[in-house]
């Protein structure tokens, strides 16, 4: 080594070829990250390309106008997806204002003590406790307790404890990504707190928290295990008319479908599962523009 | 068809079901009194229960929404077991069930002063069923299938079950723990409920085991009739050898008993009190009815006529209690 070093050539071919050698794996890697990444996108390819083949030419007005049916030609999702569009937006109505105030209360207003970083590791176990069990306490506190039964109000309310630790984490990263400065510019010409976070954070972070909270709802939206354990129904043939009825919901829907011997409502369960998807991008969609206005601006 | 189905039924309802309909469906089949009187019904009627009797409860609860359309009727899907837990707490009218109510769930419903009537609905009959490739077993023995399924059995190959069949190993496949599926057949084949040997493919739903079974030359599986004649082009059931001698699972067997042992009568249980409700009423009226069409119609096997008059008749006189239980009869039942 030390010889080849004397040598200036040998020198510059032996850094030519660590260079080589060093381009050759960010290469690589480069690519084995792309292949990771895509073979990601070909498994959700695969699924959405069986799921459409299978369901799409079940898809259409009918399908979304009528009542679950022993009869794969006159079974639909109406239920189902009302039931759904309830279950969320009770779900958005409950989580939203309890899930961002206590976000802005830790990042603003709470005093860095103990009980405060007891709070926050708190919250964020919750968010991974699995779904089943908020299922659980849903049923003994909302259902049994206080007497909510099977509405979509108890639902709604199960749901929300299991979102509220998301959308709590994801709040408080879009307050604490609000520069410092613009809080400290307005303590300075004499603001309060509340006008700080009022008319400054809040309006600064708004699209951070909604695209955090839409993320949360779409969890919601597809789960079933919490729905079961508090006895939402497999079968309603109507729309709930307030907060206290019962209700069922796509999931729930989909998979009474693919759990039957016939295999034309297998076929009805992928028509399920695009509407299903269909609500889903749609609230992404909704994540997406609201993030694109607020950083436009 | 169903713009023109449900007004066509609903506007017989509200004739009164005449005797000029000239065409029977399920809703005139129902055709009493009662029936002009469905249409302005409200209220609610709750049923619960087994995952088995599901698909019958939501085709009559489907068919009575089209003559009672202001009923709220809603089926759930707790299993056997849980929906007696919601039964026993009065969050259901009505529970449907695989299997008669267990005495432990009888004595918390006694506890809980909830009185009810059990009215037997349908037949299933328990397949026992094999891979299509399978030409070896031509029929299997109680004592055979006994030997496979108890919980201390030594069996791993098809030649421990009988000399003659491949040395090959056995995989079995079953509904889980849950079920009242389970409960049966472990009942009736080893003797005591729940009792199994563990080490098969259990679940809960019974798409996945026929896709096992279908999938494994060296299988066998049991489940649901409805599942076996829904897949019988990827499936073939094994002739049971009971008291009847060696019969296969069929409408006509399944119907006259000679399909033993694993032939078994479905229920659904309703609350006494509920009862008083001239909706819920009406609904059991209906399923009462309408159960013999509705039954086979999602793979069932309907009871003898007798057995639903013995259930009206319960009804009518509100004879609670369980009378199918620890090996009595459905003649007992209609009798009663």
């Amino acid at each position: 080594m030390t010889l080849a070093n004397d040598n200036p050539a040998n020198q510059q071919a032996a850094a030519a070829a660590r260079l080589k050698r060093r381009h050759l794996v960010s290469w690589a890697f480069e690519k084995a990250c792309l292949t990771l990444t895509l073979s990601a996108v070909v498994v959700l390819g695969i699924l959405l390309w069986q799921v459409f083949s299978d369901g799409i030419h079940w898809l259409d007005l009918q399908f979304l106008q009528s009542f679950p049916s022993r009869f794969v030609e006159k079974a639909g999702v109406k239920s189902a997806l009302y039931g759904t569009l309830w279950l969320v937006s009770l779900t958005a109505l409950i989580s939203l204002p309890i899930g961002v105030l206590g976000a802005i209360y830790l990042e603003e207003y709470a005093p860095t003590s103990r009980l405060t970083r007891i709070i926050e590791i708190n919250i964020a176990n919750l968010a991974g406790v699995p779904s089943i069990v908020y299922g659980i306490l849903g049923l003994a506190i909302f259902v049994r307790f206080m007497g909510l039964e099977r509405s979509v109000l108890a639902g709604a309310m199960t749901m929300s404890l299991l979102i509220l630790p998301v959308i709590v984490i994801s709040a408080k990263e879009a307050i604490r990504a609000v520069p410092s400065s613009i809080r400290l510019a307005a303590f300075a010409v004499g603001a309060t707190q509340w006008q700080v976070v009022r008319a400054h954070v809040l309006p600064e972070a708004l699209p951070g928290i909604l695209t955090g909270v839409i993320l949360a709802l779409s969890r919601a939206i597809g789960e079933t295990a919490p729905l079961i354990m508090i006895g939402a129904l497999t079968y309603v043939a109507f729309i709930p008319e307030g907060p206290m009825d019962e209700f069922t919901a796509l999931p729930i829907q989909i998979f009474n479908w693919t759990s039957r011997p016939q295999a034309e409502f297998h076929e009805l369960a992928a028509a399920g599962i695009i509407v299903l998807l269909a609500v889903l991008l749609t609230m992404n969609a909704v994540a997406v523009y609201i993030r694109y206005r607020g950083t436009r601006r | 068809m169903r713009k023109i189905f449900i007004p066509a039924l609903f506007a017989l309802a509200l004739t009164g079901c005449g005797d000029s309909a000239p065409e029977k469906s399920a809703a005139s089949e129902a055709g009493n009194s009662d029936q002009a009187g469905s249409a302005v019904l409200t209220g609610k009627v709750r049923l619960d229960g087994s995952s088995t009797v599901f698909p019958i409860s939501e085709a009559i609860a489907e068919e009575f929404g089209a003559v009672a359309p202001k009923v709220r009727v809603t089926v759930g899907v707790s299993g056997t077991g849980g929906g007696f837990k919601k039964f026993i707490n009065q969050e259901t009218d009505i529970s449907d069930a695989s299997r008669p109510i267990k005495d432990s769930e009888h004595d918390k419903a006694t506890a809980a002063g909830v009185d009810f009537i059990e009215l037997p609905v349908a037949y299933d009959g328990i397949s026992v069923v094999l891979n299509l490739e399978n030409d070896w077993v031509d029929h299997l023995t109680v004592e055979e299938l006994n030997k496979i399924w108890a919980p201390d059995s030594t069996v791993t190959t098809w030649k421990d079950v009988r000399d003659g069949w491949p040395d090959e190993p056995i995989r079995l496949y079953g509904p889980g723990t849950d079920s009242g599926t389970f409960d049966y057949f472990t009942g009736v084949i080893n003797g005591k409920e729940q009792a199994s040997r563990g080490d098969f493919t259990a679940s809960e739903d019974d798409n996945v085991l026929v896709q096992g079974i279908s999938g494994d030359k060296y299988s066998l599986g049991y489940f649901g009739f409805a599942y076996y004649i829904e897949n019988q082009d990827k499936l073939r059931a094994a002739p049971i050898e009971g008291p009847n001698g060696i019969v296969s699972p069929t409408e006509v067997t399944i119907n006259d008993g000679t399909y033993a042992p694993l032939s078994r009568p479905i229920f659904i249980y309703v609350n006494v009190a509920a009862l008083d409700k001239p909706e819920v009423a009406a609904f059991i009226d209906f399923y009462l009815e309408t159960a013999p069409k509705i039954a086979s119609e999602v793979g069932y096997i309907p009871m003898p006529e007798s057995v639903y008059d013995g259930a009206k008749n319960r009804v009518k006189n509100r004879i609670t209690g369980s009378a199918y239980n620890k090996g009595a009869t459905l003649e007992r039942l209609v009798t009663h």
